[in-house]
């Protein structure tokens, strides 16, 4: 018999007569590292909050079957209490209080009458944050100091210190870029090490084949497989066809028919400085240009000044000092608000969809006329709504928007939804050039697909597109032209026959020596 | 699949109409019929005339996510200034009133400039505003009552339009608001039936024609039951006229033009709002201006219907304006709201005070009755948009 420290058994939960989990079985070993996989809207989230006791007990029909007992957690108390901590994709950090003090945030350290021990409180944060490699940190300083990989890492502290034995962590690594991912990655091995089981959601599945000693896949709220390493296939393209049911034999749609036409979008000498620190220069001298129907992608390492960079052409949204030229279609042009960019053919899709992209408490709709209103769908001032639906139904089509209808609010979409919606909003405001920051961070293999579908679209259509990843086989598969970006400069252009993920490294290497020298 | 061509009418946005006609109905029952004497129709309209203007300049601040604390405070000072002009300095009473609406203005702008400019949140700068406007009230009136205002004033707010009174029944009756009331219903009708041939065109669904037409019979119903007690009293009141002509202009800009979308939008997301194309900045800007004016018209009506400006004028003003927008179903964190709600709500208030002052409730527990309808509606709207999602 195996030894095992979770069974979930025929869990089955309904929303309003929709099952979103059917007959689900889960089971997890202990000790080991557990991924669980599946397209976005696949059952994952919710078979963790059941777990968790977020759904509480009776609110589903199976038995879960931990450390050998059945267990009934009513709440995520519950579920704490006997070591199950869950980690969310959205962080639950208080920006403002202090390292220590989100670590021990809703298990604080106190004396006998509740009051809070700080002695014991650093004492122990300190202990809890050589466990995931942050030694030498403030413990004062405030979250809001650190940045989003560091944060992550305070959240497995923080779970850490209310005595783990199963941890979950949802897409821990959606927010983070390739050094700090790895970063995480190693401290769950290191966890595993100490006998903590791990139960991983992501969609990066190169990481889960790294490092998942199991894999379950789920597919519509339904198990479809369990995989285990050295047993099963464990490649990447193996896990996709569980996923979506078929294979997916190129995750790339080809681009054919596609002639590159002259120069849209150049850009000369660029020099932005950070808009609080007017001494601080993010990008220096950067010259990019695009052409009509072309994929130009922007690679580079997080923090190397791609949407810095994206943004400061999109209006002036970010920096200051801005110096520097931007010439479209052969002719300078002055930009100096976002107004000014959509009035000369720009767009950007930012790499937030949700902070910056989207109005997620009204409607498909509406938000996809966002931009494109006052120029295509007013006339002095008056909105033509019936021009609105229809061009909103057909956006809604065009790019298969999966929804009940326009009139659906953007925030019960799912993250590739959102994102066309997004993408949608755009094409409205008919651009030349599209600049879109991390275009399908966060979303299942399907949706991307259809992102980049469109992105072929776009190119067709004799659009220029700038494509900012920090996923370098996106970049590889979408680009025709690769600027790489870094610390605020172009370190190298390649074109489409030399680029790999190697070449676009040693074009960050080789510029970090020369600054070196 | 054949696509559906007609559908169901949208009952959330009626929740608060029916609402309003019950409350009314049971002050009817509770005071013997005494809340739908022509007088006490006509008296409904005149008292809450001030709150309705304010509620929908409130709306437009409460879209995007904040309030304006100031504007019981400015309609007292702006009705002292124009009754000062008036009656101490004798100025022609369109140049005093001018004089008010500039000052109103000016509040607004500097309100803006603190709020969309320099970033301070809109709840201190108006906190602000509402000591400072008081003060200067205080000030200007030397804290005495100036009056009482010539007739040619006091009809902006007890006035009455052109009337034609003929015998009719146990009294007379006002041809003009008849005709008035013809006019409405032959326009309400022809634009439902333009609404309707639009979507035809373009080929949408339309609303059920049962449905259609029991809405039209609602609306009409109240349209013919208010002109026709009003047509019992003394005709159209002029603040009848300012108020419409203020809520159908408002109602237009936030439905239907470029400019109102933008305080949604902002309201909804300002920072996706910004990257939009939207200047934010300016929106903030232009929407807090905006309730400097419209507390301005309030400021005047306020001071016409008492006949004179005392220091003391539109005390918690601000309260009832805010309340009406969220008891109108406007949410709190901004973005979502219409101005017809925020009437709406304005006149379920306005139909509180009045029944409980007819019933013979004391002004306190009044109070009470207010603070928990407004805790009500807005835990009803909380809670049913809870259960949708």
């Amino acid at each position: 018999m195996s030894d095992n420290i979770l069974e979930m058994n025929h869990i089955t939960k309904e929303f309003s007569g929709v099952k979103a989990l059917d007959d689900v079985n889960l089971k997890v070993k202990r000790g080991e590292i557990h991924a669980l996989c599946g397209e976005n809207g696949a059952g994952k989230s919710t078979l963790m909050n059941v777990l968790s006791g977020i759904y509480p007990f009776g609110t589903y029909s199976g038995d879960i079957v931990y450390n050998g007992e059945i267990v009934k957690n009513h709440s995520i108390k519950d579920s704490e209490k006997k070591g199950i901590v869950i980690i969310h994709q959205e962080l639950a950090l208080s920006p403002y209080l202090s390292i220590a003090e989100n670590v021990f945030m809703g298990n604080e350290q106190t004396t006998m009458r509740g009051v809070i021990d700080w002695t014991q409180t650093h004492n122990r944060a300190q202990e809890m944050l050589e466990k995931v490699g942050l030694d030498n940190e403030n413990l004062d300083a405030p979250i809001n100091s650190l940045g989003v990989g560091k944060q992550q890492l305070i959240e497995i502290a923080k779970a850490l210190a209310k005595k783990v034995d199963l941890l979950i962590l949802d897409e821990p690594t959606a927010a983070l870029n390739d050094e700090e991912s790895a970063q995480l990655l190693e401290i769950m091995l290191k966890l595993k090490e100490q006998g903590i089981t791990c139960i991983i959601i992501s969609h990066k599945l190169n990481e889960i084949s790294y490092v998942a000693d199991s894999i379950t896949v789920i597919r519509d709220g339904k198990t479809i497989e369990t995989l285990e390493k050295g047993k099963d296939d464990f490649s990447e393209d193996r896990i996709i066809k569980g996923m979506v049911g078929r294979e997916l034999t190129n995750r790339y749609p080809e681009r054919t028919d596609c002639p590159i036409g002259d120069v849209v979008m150049e850009v000369k000498d660029w020099n932005v400085y950070h808009p609080e620190d007017a001494n601080r220069q993010m990008l220096k001298n950067i010259n990019i240009k695009v052409r009509a129907g072309e994929v130009v992608g922007l690679a580079g390492l997080m923090g190397a000044g791609r949407t810095e960079l994206a943004m400061s052409l999109f209006g002036r949204e970010y920096g200051q000092k801005i110096t520097g030229e931007i010439y479209m279609h052969g002719k300078p042009v002055k930009i100096k608000s976002v107004k000014d960019a959509i009035k000369n053919k720009i767009a950007y899709t930012s790499e937030d969809r949700k902070t910056y992209g989207l109005i997620l408490i009204n409607d498909i709709k509406w938000n996809m006329t966002l931009a494109a209103l006052r120029d295509f769908f007013s006339k002095n001032g008056v909105a033509n709504t019936n021009e609105e639906v229809l061009a909103a139904e057909k956006y809604k089509k065009l790019i298969n928007v999966k929804a009940n209808s326009i009139n659906q609010t953007v925030g019960s979409l799912s993250g590739g939804n959102q994102q066309k919606v997004v993408l949608a909003k755009w094409m409205m405001t008919e651009p030349d050039v599209l600049i879109l920051d991390e275009p399908t961070r966060g979303i299942d293999v399907g949706a991307k697909y259809e992102i980049y579908c469109a992105i072929n679209d776009l190119a067709k259509a004799g659009k220029a597109v700038i494509v900012i990843s920090s996923e370098m086989p996106e970049i590889i598969g979408t680009c025709d032209r690769t600027y790489v970006l870094n610390e605020g400069q172009i370190a190298g252009e390649l074109s489409k026959e030399e680029l790999s993920q190697e070449k676009i490294m040693k074009c960050i290497m080789q510029h970090n020596s020369k600054k070196g020298a | 699949m054949e696509k559906k061509k007609t559908v169901n009418l949208s009952m959330k946005q009626y929740g608060m109409v029916f609402a309003l006609i019950a409350i009314f109905i049971i002050f009817y029952f509770m005071t013997g019929g005494n809340n739908a004497t022509p007088m006490n129709m006509n008296n409904l309209i005149m008292q809450n005339s001030y709150v309705v203007i304010l509620a929908t300049g409130m709306l437009l601040c409460v879209l995007t996510g904040n309030i304006d604390l100031g504007v019981g405070s400015y309609v007292a000072l702006c009705g002292a200034i124009a009754a000062k002009l008036v009656v101490e300095q004798k100025w022609a009473i369109p140049l005093a009133f001018l004089v008010a609406l500039l000052v109103g203005v000016a509040f607004g702008v500097f309100n803006g400039i603190f709020i969309a400019y320099l970033n301070i949140p809109p709840f201190v700068v108006t906190l602000a505003g509402m000591l400072m406007g008081r003060g200067l009230t205080y000030t200007l009136l030397a804290s005495k009552t100036v009056g009482p205002l010539p007739d040619n004033y006091v009809r902006f707010g007890a006035g009455f339009f052109l009337t034609k009174k003929v015998p009719f029944g146990d009294g007379h009756i006002d041809i003009v608001c008849i005709i008035v009331a013809i006019i409405a219903t032959l326009l309400i009708i022809f634009s439902e039936f333009k609404n309707i041939k639009t979507k035809q065109k373009y080929g949408f669904a339309i609303v059920k024609p049962w449905q259609t037409i029991v809405k039209l019979v609602v609306i009409l119903g109240i349209v013919w039951f208010f002109f026709y007690k009003l047509a019992r009293y003394n005709g159209i009141p002029i603040v009848l006229i300012i108020m419409g002509v203020i809520v159908g202009i408002y109602h237009f800009i936030t439905s239907k033009t470029v400019a109102g979308r933008q305080i949604y939008a902002l309201g909804g997301n300002a920072k996706a709002a910004r990257l939009s194309g939207i200047d934010t900045k300016k929106v903030f800007f232009w929407v807090y201006t905006n309730m400097g004016f419209l507390a301005a018209i309030a400021g005047i009506v306020l001071s016409a219907r008492n006949a004179s400006a005392t220091p003391k004028a539109g005390d918690g003003f601000e309260l009832d304006a805010i309340g009406s927008c969220y008891i109108g179903g406007a949410a709190a964190a901004g973005g979502v709201g219409t101005v017809i709600g925020a009437v709406v709500g304005a006149f379920v208030m306005g139909i509180l005070n009045n029944g409980m002052f007819l019933v013979g409730l004391s002004t306190d527990l009044q109070k009470v009755v207010k603070g928990l309808v407004l805790l009500g509606a807005v835990t009803f709207d909380v809670l049913s948009n809870k259960k949708k999602n």
